[in-house]
Parts: structure tokens; sequence; C-alpha cells
């Protein structure tokens, strides 16, 4: 027997979650406080170390000695307005003053808006339009007729992109009744998107069934053969 | 109460344990089972198979242990791959036990038969970079100066002193990248910055749950391929020629599957014999 404790503790906490499968009892509620307890403290250390002391402190000491022993203004003095800022979000521990937490939490939010809105423009928005415009056919041929893309599967393809992106917009339009044409358009959206939620719900029980197959596989190929070996 | 009634009314627990059985039996009988290779994946493979010896590929491990069983095959898969072909490795994580489960990849690497006769040096064929806060903004700086965003690697070697980065200064400098995702920070991010901004040529392999956030990108060209789940995993074995055990596991999720379509089968059909469709749409009006 190949006793290894924290196959042992690992096995015991995997089997203790899935206990609630059964229903709620002590084993399971052990493990998940452990588990809780563990990914705080875990946390908390990883920010500490990879944010505070490595992005804050490791610049701005040097910074704050070089201008107290000589004198020197550096750039690193710029992690004083982030440090004095970080102290402004604490602030929202008192209650009294806690309204100061909102400057830092704007900057936060403005900074941020501004950033992601180029990112999400670009390749989330702009580039994904461009790629709806697709040609159904191609260019007159020389002999006149005018041929599919390059099959006609792939027309057909490129078509659909357009009813089903078209569509779908139509579906999410408010500002006119959904009736005729056009309620007839947002229900063929609603169809879309349906097809659209399907796929994700596919992939999501593939997803679920991967991580419990990785459990089952660490119980059965390394607890238990362990213990037989 | 007939049969369909009781069908609506089964306790879940049995559904549990049919799905258990349904990945347990199978997982133990560990057969292979035959797998086509999708378009997403031969596209992601293409491109990897066609880099020349000494190309350098950078690979971001943006996931933890808990999405493990879905990355880690085609993780593995990719680490033998280049240290097979010799292709040099360039390693890094936006999560913080991203470099820790590249470590993974590579000892198993090592330790195959196949790499036996191999030489594969520490900062000369991989180097680690280890991980580095900052989400996006560290792909961000990397599009400047790789040495802004990581100035030592895992190892504590200063970035000037490893000779497999020598003349890597930014994004221009590699030949292909790779993305492990489980989540934010992930694909979505290195899309955003390294393909839209750099122009890197990005292959990524998600979560089964990620992965249809990122096919819009895949069919705007902003991806090469995508490895979606242990599917894509075990495909991507497939096409190395590493099959390990997403190959393997792949007759478990298929029985799984199986069990969960008959149940949603079952349960639609006695919702509609057992007229509670009907009931409720009248009741609705």
């Amino acid at each position: 027997m190949n006793f290894d404790i924290g196959i042992w503790i690992a096995a015991f906490l995997t089997l203790g979650i899935m206990s609630f499968l059964y229903k709620d009892n002590p084993w399971y509620k052990i493990s998940e406080a452990i588990f809780i307890g563990l990914s705080a403290g875990y946390w908390f250390v990883s920010l500490f170390w990879q944010n505070l002391v490595s992005k804050l402190w490791d610049n701005l000491w040097p910074a704050l000695d070089a201008l107290f022993t000589r004198g020197e203004f550096t750039g690193g003095l710029l992690y004083l307005i982030a440090g004095i800022l970080g102290l402004m979000m604490l602030m929202r521990l008192v209650p009294q003053i806690g309204w100061i937490s909102r400057w830092p939490l704007a900057l936060v939010v403005g900074a941020t808006a501004g950033l992601q809105f180029i990112n999400y423009l670009v390749s989330n928005g702009v580039i994904q339009v461009y790629n709806t415009i697709t040609p159904l056919f191609g260019p007159v041929s020389e002999a006149g007729g005018i041929a599919p893309v390059t099959d006609v599967w792939h027309g057909l393809g490129n078509a659909l992109i357009l009813v089903g992106t078209f569509t779908g917009l139509v579906y999410f339009f408010f500002s006119k009744e959904h009736k005729g044409f056009f309620g007839g358009a947002a229900r063929v959206g609603t169809w879309f998107l349906m097809i659209t939620f399907g796929a994700s719900f596919g992939y999501t029980v593939m997803s679920r069934m991967s991580l419990l197959i990785g459990r089952l596989d660490f119980l059965v190929n390394t607890w238990i053969t362990g213990i037989f070996t | 109460m007939g049969f369909w009634d009781k069908m609506l009314a089964i306790d879940r627990r049995w559904i549990f344990l049919f799905v258990g059985l349904s990945l347990l039996i199978p997982m133990s009988l560990g057969i292979e089972t035959k797998l086509s290779i999708s378009p997403e994946t031969a596209g992601l493979f293409d491109v990897y198979e066609n880099l020349p010896p000494g190309s350098k590929v950078l690979m971001s491990f943006d996931y933890d242990p808990p999405s493990a069983p879905e990355l880690q095959p085609m993780a593995d898969a990719a680490v033998k791959y280049a240290f097979m072909h010799d292709l040099k490795l360039i390693i890094m994580g936006l999560w913080p036990q991203g470099p820790l489960q590249a470590e993974i990849s590579i000892q198993r690497a090592l330790d195959s038969p196949e790499l036996k006769d191999k030489e594969v040096e520490y900062g000369v064929d991989y180097v680690n970079l280890g991980f580095q806060a900052g989400n996006e903004f560290v792909i961000q700086r990397m599009g400047s100066d790789f040495r802004e965003a990581f100035a030592m690697d895992i190892r504590g070697n200063r970035y000037e002193d490893i000779p497999i980065l020598k003349n890597v200064k930014n994004f221009s400098n590699i030949d292909f990248a790779f993305n492990f995702s489980a989540g934010y920070p992930g694909t979505v991010e290195w899309v955003q910055v390294a393909v839209d901004r750099y122009d890197v040529v990005l292959g990524a392999g998600n979560t089964a749950v990620q992965a249809p956030l990122a096919y819009p990108y895949l069919g705007a060209g902003q991806l090469v391929g995508l490895l979606g789940g242990m599917r894509g995993g075990a495909e991507f074995e497939v096409a190395t020629g590493f099959s390990a055990k997403a190959t393997v596991f792949m007759l478990s999720q298929t029985f799984a599957h199986a069990i969960v379509i008959l149940f949603i089968i079952v349960g639609n059909v006695a919702y509609a014999i057992t007229g509670r469709g009907k009931s409720k749409l009248e009741a609705d009006r």
C-alpha cells in the first residue's frame, strides 16, 4: 500500500463534496468550509505578495529611499498616488468617511471603461460586424454566370450568418411592436437564440462531465489504485 | 400514477447515479475511441505543425487546477510536440497557478519515452517566466517589451541572462502564441490585445464552458484554431500523435452525454404525454 497523506486528504474532501449529491450533511459542510477558508487564505497571500508588495512596495521603496537619502525625485514616486488611492479605497471600512472610497472607485471605473471600450469596439464590435458582411455569391465570372463564394455550403453558411444576425438584432429591437413582418423576423431571431443557448448548454454539460471525469480519475486511478499497490 | 408521471417525479439522485455509472464503467474499460478531427483543431494543428524548428512559441497558461481535467491534456500534448520538433518555448501565466500547471506538462514531456534521447535544456529550449499580475495590461506591456512585464523567470534568472530570450524584445519576435484559458484573463484578452493590436498568430485551448465565447474570434480569423474542452484536447492528442488521457476518457464522456440526452428526451416526452405543457399554457391564458 502506497500511503500518501495528501492523496488521502484530497480523496476525503472530494468524497465529502460529492456526498452533497445524496443530501446535505456535515461531511459536505466541513469540506465546503475547508475549501472556502483555504481559498480565502490563498488569495489573500497571493494578492499581498503579487500585487501589494511586488507592484507597489518594490517600486515605491527605492523612490522614497532616493528622495530621503539623496534628495532625488524619481518616477517611482508616482506610485505614491496609487498607494494613497488604495488607502482611500479602504475608507469603506469606516462608515463615517466611507464616501472617500468613491473617488478611487470612480477612477478605476472610468479608466477601465475607457480602456475596455477600445478593446471591445475593435475586437468584439468592428471586426465581428465586418465578418458578418460576407458575399453570398461570388463576382460575375468571365463566362457571365454568378458562382457561389467557394461552394454551395459556404454560400448557405454565409446566408445563415446574415439571416441570424439580422433577425437576432430585430428580436432585441423593442421600440417597435413585434407584429407582422417585424414580428416574424423576431420569431426567427428567437430560434437562432435558442439554438445558440442550446449549443452553450451542450458545451456546459461537456465541461461539467470533464471535471467529474477528472475527479473520478483521481479517485480510481490515484487513490484506490494507490491503496492496492 | 402512470409511468410517465413517475418519470416526471423521478428522484434526481437516480440521474446522478446513472451519470456516475456512465462515466465510471467506460473509464474502467480503458477503451480508446476513434476520433475525427474537427476543422477548429485541424486549423490550429496545421499552423503548429508548419512552424520550422527553432521557432519561438509563446505559451500562456491561464488556468488553475480545477480546470486541469479539460486543459492539461492539450497542454501536455502541445509541450511534448514542441520539444519533439525543436520549437523554443516561452512559457508564462496570467493566472497565479498557470506556470505551475506548465511545470507539470514539462515534467511529463521530459519523462516520456519519446524524449528519452533528446536533450532539452532549460533556458535554451524553454523558459518559464512565471506569473505576472495585471491581467490584460501584462499583454499590453509585452507588446512594447517583454522585459518590462517579466524582469525575471520563475527560477529567479534575470531576463537578459536567459539565452532563449536573447533576441526576444516583444511580440514581433514570436512566431506563434498558444493560450490555454479557463476564463478571465484569457483568450478574450489575448485576442483583444495581442492579436488585434500586435498581429500575433494565436491558437487557443479553452474550457468547454468558455469555448462558445471564443467561436466568433475563430470565424473572424482572429484565432487560427480552437480546442474546446476535453474533446478538443483529445483531438489535439490524436493530431499530435500523443494519445493520452483525454482520448481514453472520450468513451466516458460519450456515454455520459448519451445518458443526459436520454433523460432530456424522456423528460420532454413525459411532459407532453401527461399534458402538463398544455395545462400550463391554458393557465397562462
